[in-house]
């Protein structure tokens, strides 16, 4: 059927997929969420992405078939490959891998040939999410990064190095720290060692690229490693920063925000003066850019699957018009930069025998990734190991978008479960909870998810759940949203008064006790061999 | 208290006649509720400073009733005018009847 | 999501009764107007042990501040003396539970102002 057509596709060139006709003065270069993704991988969008209130239906929570239509993107194309959730495995097969960050480099490098003075602006989530991110604290991925001459760039899971670390990689960075938003705790002013913004001249235009870091840092993640800072939203601050830079003669104002797309979207209609909001956290790859007002917002995707390409016509203090690519980075059509693909080796060369090993297999009926709203089989698979490993009722596994995809049938390396698993805070703890505490945990994390206004949510994902079934009906309000909670080994719904064995990772807690869950993953999988992993049935979402 | 509680105050060193200047003031203290139970499920008695005050040159800016939803480490700021220069002392009252004092000076210009 | 110890969901309607005497005590149940009174808070708080509180009124004698969702709401009262350089004042309060915080305005002129608002305390989660 499909396949002598995906052949023909197949044919693209490095040429035709970075063609660009070069437009006005200034280039933008963004890359975002990047996770520690190093090399290719398969990474597949998701089938589930509800928009709340005013925000359903819109872009990003469109998906699927549906995406491919708002956007004009032909069945079975490279596109919905790159862009959507379907056919995810045949369609794999035909395009292959994407991104690494030697092809990333190598449209850089093009991009810069055609405009020297382009600005590669880091979106953040850079230095975390594989095992030799792990293991050399950042360092893999900051070395790498420096080879790519980044302008600037701000932050989130960084700080999940712990302060001290990110001090020290930041005191060397050869480009922008920046974080408007982030505040010292104590004091509450605006923290040194994070710049508000920084002013670039480019084609003779003033850019000032205003840094936002993730605004609900302590909240989503351990506060305890990094006490001396505050983060938040900051509208005003962010208005002041804008004011002060157009005071200071900038005719173009980029915001390279790790707010999420919807908080993007609810900043830009309430701040006036940005021009372009480079937007991250949320991991969404549009192929346009969103128009709020006269601020453009470019998602660029995750785990260098994308680079986004803005030219922009800045005269006379205003952005006069855009062009805009978001260049999918197919790994068999765009050529490894030779320099940085010898220092990718390099970094990983050390751990070759870690990162290699053969830990099981993915079945022929299974395919694992994450990314929706709810449950993917990645955390399916972390949730029974939990279960099954630590001996527990009831298994929960934070509601993250980072995490590469497996095809059905290929090996699973200690890398690929690191790579879904790896953090500074992964213990596995097993406690006893009441079913009336499982429920106000369900609610409170479905609250940040599903309340209607963009600032009460954090931009992640629910709670995902092993051993139980529940329905969630997401327009209702918080404490009302979830209902027939279901013991699955028994089918008996949850009693609120009685206590269950929980197991789970990830707490923010500081004094959290049990085994790394890469060794409780890697445990289980070695044990089954083949890992299948069924559908999930287990979760009724009720929406609209 | 007396050991842990010490004040800690940021004001200008000097500011133009009629200006308005900000002061930030920080003191280390527990604040204990008096709603918290120990290992036994008792109830810690309440330990709380219960007002604040800043004074310039004997006439007051701020005087704040506080209660124990204040958190630990007490944060304040405000705004203060400075027709002169001189001193302002802050004040700071506990319940077990301490009262910590900290003053800066300000020279006007 | 994890296993944090503190479950905070909004408080029940029950402490409206002692929120209402307080502001009654401070108003002598006067009228309050809506308008001149910012109140600025954190969407969500980044700890509900500590969190920063803004207010500002100018031409008022005094602010009151309340969390109405708190088992004891009063929470501060500000009065500026004759050196104040502005009617505004910040501090950081204790949050037992996302709730609304509630600023009351007493002015020169004898009337009064209120502003409210909600400030979600979260067990915290996860996310991109
Ligand atoms: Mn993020
Ligand atoms: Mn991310």
């Amino acid at each position: 059927g499909n396949w002598g057509r995906l052949a023909a596709q197949q044919s693209l060139t490095q040429d035709q997929l970075l063609d660009f006709d070069t437009y006005g003065n200034v280039t933008l270069i963004h890359v975002t969420d990047i996770h520690g993704q190093l090399k290719p991988i398969w990474f597949r969008e998701p089938e589930i992405n509800i928009g709340m209130g005013e925000y359903r239906g819109q872009v990003p929570h469109i998906t699927g078939a549906d995406f491919r239509r708002a956007y004009g993107i032909e069945d079975q194309s490279r596109s919905h490959y790159a862009l959507t959730y379907d056919d995810f495995q045949a369609l794999g097969q035909a395009y292959g891998k994407m991104g690494g960050l030697d092809r990333v480099a190598t449209v850089v490098n093009q991009i810069r040939a055609a405009r020297p003075d382009a600005l590669l602006l880091d979106g953040g989530d850079t230095w975390h999410g594989s095992y030799t991110c792990y293991q050399t604290q950042g360092q893999d991925m900051v070395n790498a990064m420096n080879k790519l001459r980044p302008d600037a760039m701000t932050f989130h899971w960084e700080f999940t190095l712990g302060s001290d670390r990110v001090r020290e990689i930041v005191g060397d960075l050869p480009f922008a720290a920046l974080g408007a938003n982030v505040f010292d705790a104590e004091w509450d002013e605006p923290a040194e060692d994070f710049a508000p913004f920084k002013m670039f001249e480019t084609g003779g235009v003033k850019v000032a690229v205003i840094g936002q870091a993730f605004p609900y840092m302590p909240i989503a993640n351990p506060g305890w490693m990094f006490p001396e800072y505050s983060f938040g939203i900051r509208e005003e601050r962010m208005q002041a920063v804008v004011d002060e830079v157009r005071t200071a003669g900038a005719e173009l104002v980029v915001c390279l925000s790790h707010n999420g797309f919807d908080v993007d979207k609810k900043m830009a209609s309430r701040v006036d003066g940005i021009d372009v909001i480079l937007s991250g956290h949320t991991h969404d790859a549009l192929p346009e850019p969103a128009l709020v007002g006269e601020t453009i917002i470019v998602a660029s995707g995750s785990n260098g699957k994308f680079v986004s390409r803005v030219d922009l016509d800045v005269r006379d203090g205003r952005m006069m018009g855009f062009r805009h690519k978001l260049i999918p980075i197919f790994s068999d059509v765009i050529a490894p930069d030779a320099d940085m693909a010898a220092s990718i080796d390099a970094e990983r060369a050390p751990f070759a025998n870690q990162l290699g090993e053969v830990i099981g297999t993915v079945a022929d009926d299974t395919l694992l990734y994450r990314r929706g709203n709810f449950n993917g089989s990645w955390d399916d698979l972390i949730c029974q190991a939990l279960i099954e490993e630590r001996d527990a009722d009831i298994s929960l596994s934070p509601g993250v978008r980072w995490g590469p995809s497996l095809m059905p049938g290929e090996n699973i390396t200690r890398e690929d479960i690191w790579n879904v698993t790896s953090m500074t805070y992964g213990k596995a703890y097993r406690t006893e909870m009441t079913g009336e505490f499982i429920h106000t945990v369900m609610e409170d994390v479905a609250d940040n998810l599903c309340n209607a206004d963009p600032y009460y949510q954090q931009g992640g994902d629910m709670v995902r759940v092993g051993g139980m079934g529940y329905r969630i009906e997401v327009d209702q309000p918080i404490g009302s949203r979830i209902t027939d909670m279901t013991l699955l080994s028994t089918g008996e719904a949850i009693d609120p008064a009685k206590s269950y064995q929980v197991a789970g990772w990830a707490s923010v807690n500081p004094d959290t006790e049990g085994p790394q869950i890469w060794d409780v993953v890697e445990s289980y999988i070695a044990r089954q061999g083949t890992v299948s992993v069924p559908p999930n049935t287990s979760v009724s979402v009720v929406s609209g | 208290m007396v050991d842990t509680a010490t004040p800690r105050v940021r004001v200008p060193r000097d500011a133009t006649a009629g200006e308005i200047i900000e002061i930030k003031t920080l003191i280390s203290h527990d604040m204990e509720s008096g709603q918290r139970r120990n290992g036994d499920g008792d109830l810690i008695p309440r330990s709380i400073i219960n007002r604040f005050t800043c004074d310039f040159n004997g006439q007051n800016v701020i005087d704040v009733a506080m209660e124990p939803a204040i958190s630990t480490n007490p944060f304040f700021e405000f705004m203060a005018i400075v027709p002169e220069s001189g001193t302002f002392v802050f004040t700071w009252y506990d319940d077990d009847g301490d009262v910590y004092t900290d003053s800066k000076d300000i020279t006007v210009t | 999501a994890g296993a944090s110890v503190a479950a905070l969901l909004p408080v029940a309607s029950s402490a409206q009764e002692a929120v209402d005497a307080i502001i009654a005590e401070f108003t002598g149940g006067a009228e309050m107007g809506a308008e001149g009174l910012t109140l600025t808070t954190p969407e969500i708080a980044e700890n509900g042990n500590t969190v920063p509180v803004e207010v500002d009124a100018p031409g008022a004698a005094s602010i009151l501040v309340l969390a109405s969702g708190n088992p004891t709401p009063k929470v501060a009262t500000f009065t500026f003396g004759p050196m104040a350089g502005a009617q505004f004042a910040s501090t950081r309060i204790r949050l037992a539970g996302t709730q609304d915080v509630v600023a009351i305005a007493k002015m020169q002129d004898g009337s009064f102002v209120r502003a409210s608002r909600e400030v979600k305390v979260t067990i915290g989660g996860c996310g991109g």
